[in-house]
């Protein structure tokens, strides 16, 4: 029940609305109740309105108002992006982007793909079952 | 001489809309006029003029019709082929979505004079023959084929157009067996032509995985897909 994810500086936060939509940004500095001046090293420093943005686990070590070079460094010492890859929800967001862009003839390979694979798990399945009752 | 440069834009920019930023005398100075005048002998040069329609005007006209006869606006418009969608090249697969053939996934060749795009399926593959379809029946995906080995270039509206029967007189006798007509077979001229054009469609097509019976399957919408948002 308590939070664990609390809005902070050094704060990796998802975009998920606007212009940014989908964009993984660092707060950089809090300006009110409800704003946030965020920043990443694509875009150029903004306020965004914390309803705007979905809080991760991931933080990072920088001061207040760093400039964009400590910024950079200070993603790369913390390994914002592969730490976010390697996430569950980060893999679970490539999978959509994914599948949101499978071609028709993609699909229907996967169609194929699946009906196969599934063959192959029902005769193990067969298999396996007839050992048990044998 | 520098070699000759092509002016881009007036030599006027404008101060604000309808103002020059230079007067006249300046512009007659920048547009190089007094070299003009100077290089043809202290005057501008002119044509020579010619004697057109000196002969017409002359005699006065004495009859003019009592009534305005309006004069039909001139037509410009340029008998086209309807625009071929960017997306619609010769090769992609297209999935036809009415007539007979509705879900049917089929090879794209070329675009006729009338609008219409010449398709097949391969016949072989998947019983579409060589047809004719419009565009806004159709919704292109962005597989391609290699179309390069196969000649579309006998195929036009006139080998589509429906072939004009002799009419027949019905006589009372003749009513019944009359109507036992042949049923339109398909002459083999034609049958050719399919076997030419998918010959080699379908070695291309067999040397993609899977694209044969891709082509093979009819596209149906399922639950949970929503056509907005597919990428096809």
């Amino acid at each position: 029940m308590p939070f664990k994810r609390y809005v902070e500086i050094g704060r990796v936060a998802l975009v998920n609305f606007g212009k940014d939509y989908g964009k993984l940004v660092v707060i950089v500095d809090i300006i009110d109740q409800n704003r946030a001046l965020v920043d990443s090293p694509d875009m150029i420093r903004s306020q965004m309105n914390f309803k705007r943005l979905t809080l991760t686990d991931i933080t990072i070590d920088i001061k207040r108002s760093p400039n964009k070079k400590t910024l950079i460094a200070a993603m790369e010492a913390a390994d914002v992006m592969n730490k976010w890859e390697n996430s569950s929800w980060g893999r679970k967001l490539s999978v959509q982007t994914r599948r949101a862009s499978l071609n028709d003839f993609d699909r229907f390979k996967i169609m194929l793909a699946k009906i196969k694979k599934a063959g192959i798990v029902r005769q193990e399945l067969a298999k396996l079952k007839k050992e048990s009752t044998a | 001489m520098a070699p000759k440069q092509v002016r881009k834009g007036s030599r006027n920019p404008d101060l604000i809309r309808g103002l020059g930023k230079f007067s006249r005398s300046k512009m007659y100075h920048k547009r190089g006029l007094w070299a003009i005048k100077a290089k043809n002998g202290g005057a501008f040069p002119t044509h020579t003029k010619s004697t057109t329609t000196s002969a017409v005007s002359a005699e006065k006209v004495k009859f003019y019709p009592a009534d305005d006869v309006k004069k039909p606006l001139a037509n410009r418009r340029k008998e086209r082929p309807t625009k071929l969608r960017a997306s619609i090249t010769p090769g992609t697969v297209l999935i036809i979505l009415t007539g007979r053939f509705k879900g049917k996934r089929v090879v794209f060749l070329k675009q006729l004079s009338s609008g219409l795009l010449l398709v097949t399926g391969p016949f072989k593959i998947n019983g579409v023959p060589l047809r004719r379809v419009n565009q806004a029946y159709v919704i292109a995906t962005s597989t391609k084929v290699d179309i390069a080995t196969v000649n579309v270039d006998k195929f036009d509206d006139k080998y589509f157009a429906k072939k004009v029967e002799k009419k027949k007189t019905k006589g009372e006798g003749e009513f019944f067996e009359a109507d036992k007509e042949e049923k339109n077979v398909l002459p083999t001229e034609k049958k050719d032509d399919q076997k030419a054009v998918d010959a080699s469609l379908i070695k291309a097509i067999e040397s993609v995985p899977e694209l044969k019976a891709y082509l093979g399957a009819r596209f149906s919408l399922k639950s949970g897909m929503k056509p907005h948002e597919l990428v096809f």
